[in-house]
């Protein structure tokens, strides 16, 4: 993609986050979508290209009453959406469609209208991880950390204090589910989940959604909202099983996705204003400063010890309280670039001044695929 | 027997000879004729070279203790607090599996510890590879 060419001119998540029992994963989808389409100053019929994930883009085309001449259902997890929008950008470029619709809705704590894929018994995770009792992401995403912390001195206490950085920036935000202030004792102290991980060092589980209106960026200043331009883009992916992850210190999905965004944006990290690293677990954040070259390996906890992320810090990352704090319905890729462009322009609730550069990290599964975002307020 | 609410793989035809070595008691991986990778999970093929000449031969039973968790989660068949294990094989694979044997504490489950394969029965079926600290057999 050539940096600029394309922007987001719509961006909003639905109009509740948090526990909206009232409404199935299809309506989730389209309240956001209606209030992506009026950030933008859009109808239905202006939009060409609809990427959706878990739930197929022709649910979501048939039900807001679109006609595209472009689709997109990768669904690789909760970066899926990094993904649609750099699949996307790449459709507007080649002139495949000129406006495209990015939608997610979950259901994840309500269960209204679920369309979640099951592992089945004779696929290889059904067959070579499911029978050890693993349920859920808190007992896979959180196996590769005992290595890490053996291999790098990383402590319980480091990965405490992400969470309890993160309720930091939650706290400035009135939508985060989460806001009161914590302790690393309180992270500490709070329910074990999978050992070493406690409760408040997994993510919440929340209903709601988020869409995106990507086109091109010679006809964005026609729209109502500063465009938020499309720097560069990357995505890989490694395994679906935690158990053959390569190397449990570092993800090479992370590695791969993120070098290709920063040579595509032509930018360096110093240029880097905000950051956003997707983190269902409170590792997450670890393994994305380091695979994204913030810092250097086994770095990271030190880093955000010595309060780098937090507010007032040289890197303001997760700034939206993150999964930790701020919502995750399952698939939480789409609410890290919701932040990444209201930060970008400039009226996030916990706003970081002067924000040109900003770079949206996703994982989907367990460090099974990767998309990375680097969006910037200026067109290069 | 285990709760038969227990999550049981079913076999494909790239995997029956891992499971039908696990009910026999023995640990088949499979080892690539043209590069000599060794590899698992299994399939036909050489995940390093593509070649489809591959052979399937006994594995040691001997592996370390690579990383794991410990649930306290509820989970149909198991009793928590369990460890879910992934274990290096002497061999090179790595494979998720449950450390048994042992209390299922941080204190007795200590990273790089040599653990030996198990084949408890989950059914008249399949034998589920699981492994407790080397030495500790009965």
């Amino acid at each position: 993609m050539k940096p600029g060419a394309v922007a987001i001119v719509g961006a909003a998540e639905t109009t509740e986050l948090g526990v909206v029992p009232g409404m199935a994963e299809i309506q989730l989808h389209a309240d956001a979508a209606l209030n992506a389409m009026r950030d933008a100053g859009l109808k239905p019929s202006d939009i060409d290209g609809v990427a959706t994930a878990v739930t197929q883009p022709q649910a979501i085309a048939h039900y807001l009453g679109i006609t595209p001449t472009w689709v997109d259902g990768t669904s690789v997890g909760g970066c899926s959406f990094m993904l649609h929008v750099r699949h996307a950008a790449a459709a507007i470029e080649s002139g495949l469609c000129r406006t495209v619709l990015i939608t997610h809705g979950e259901s994840g704590r309500s269960g209204i209208g679920l369309g979640r894929p099951q592992v089945l018994p004779a696929s290889l995770a059904g067959q070579f991880e499911l029978p050890y009792g693993t349920f859920g992401p808190p007992t896979m995403f959180t196996i590769p950390v005992l290595r890490y912390m053996k291999t790098y001195g990383l402590t319980e206490e480091h990965l405490a204090n992400v969470a309890v950085i993160q309720r930091e920036w939650a706290a400035q935000n009135p939508r985060a589910t989460l806001r009161t202030p914590i302790t690393v004792a309180d992270v500490l102290n709070s329910k074990m989940i999978a050992w070493p991980f406690r409760l408040l060092m997994c993510c919440l589980v929340t209903d709601g959604g988020g869409a995106l209106i990507l086109t091109a960026a010679d006809r964005a200043k026609d729209f109502p909202q500063r465009p938020v331009y499309l720097l560069g883009t990357g995505e890989s992916v490694e395994t679906p099983m935690i158990s053959q992850m390569a190397d449990f210190t570092s993800s090479r999905a992370f590695r791969v996705a993120g070098a290709k965004a920063f040579a595509e944006a032509g930018i360096t990290h110093g240029d880097v204003d905000h950051l956003m690293i997707y983190d269902a677990f409170a590792h997450l954040p670890i393994y994305g400063l380091e695979d994204l070259g913030f810092v250097g390996r086994g770095e990271a906890g030190a880093f955000i010890a010595e309060r780098h992320t937090a507010p007032g810090g040289k890197l303001p990352t997760n700034t939206n309280g993150g999964g930790l704090s701020y919502m995750h319905s399952g698939m939480y890729g789409m609410y890290a670039l919701q932040e990444s462009v209201r930060q970008v322009r400039g009226i996030a609730p916990a706003q970081v001044p002067d924000v040109e550069v900003s770079v949206c990290h996703g994982v989907g599964g367990m460090f099974a695929a990767s998309g990375t975002i680097i969006m910037g307020r200026e067109r290069p | 027997m285990p709760d038969p609410k227990r999550a049981r793989p079913q076999p494909t035809p790239e995997t029956r000879h891992y499971w039908e070595g696990a009910k026999a008691g023995e640990l088949r991986l499979q080892r690539c004729d043209a590069c000599n990778h060794t590899y698992f999970p299994p399939r036909p093929f050489c995940p390093a070279c593509a070649s489809r000449a591959v052979s399937v031969f006994r594995a040691s039973g001997r592996a370390r203790l690579y990383s794991y968790v410990i649930s306290h989660r509820p989970a149909p068949g198991f009793t928590p607090p369990y460890s879910i294990a992934v274990v290096e094989l002497e061999e090179g694979p790595r494979m998720m599996t449950n450390i048994v044997g042992c209390p299922q504490t941080p204190e007795a489950l200590v990273l790089d510890m040599p653990v030996e394969v198990a084949f408890p029965p989950l059914d008249d079926d399949i034998s589920l590879p699981v492994f407790r600290p080397a030495g500790s057999a009965a």
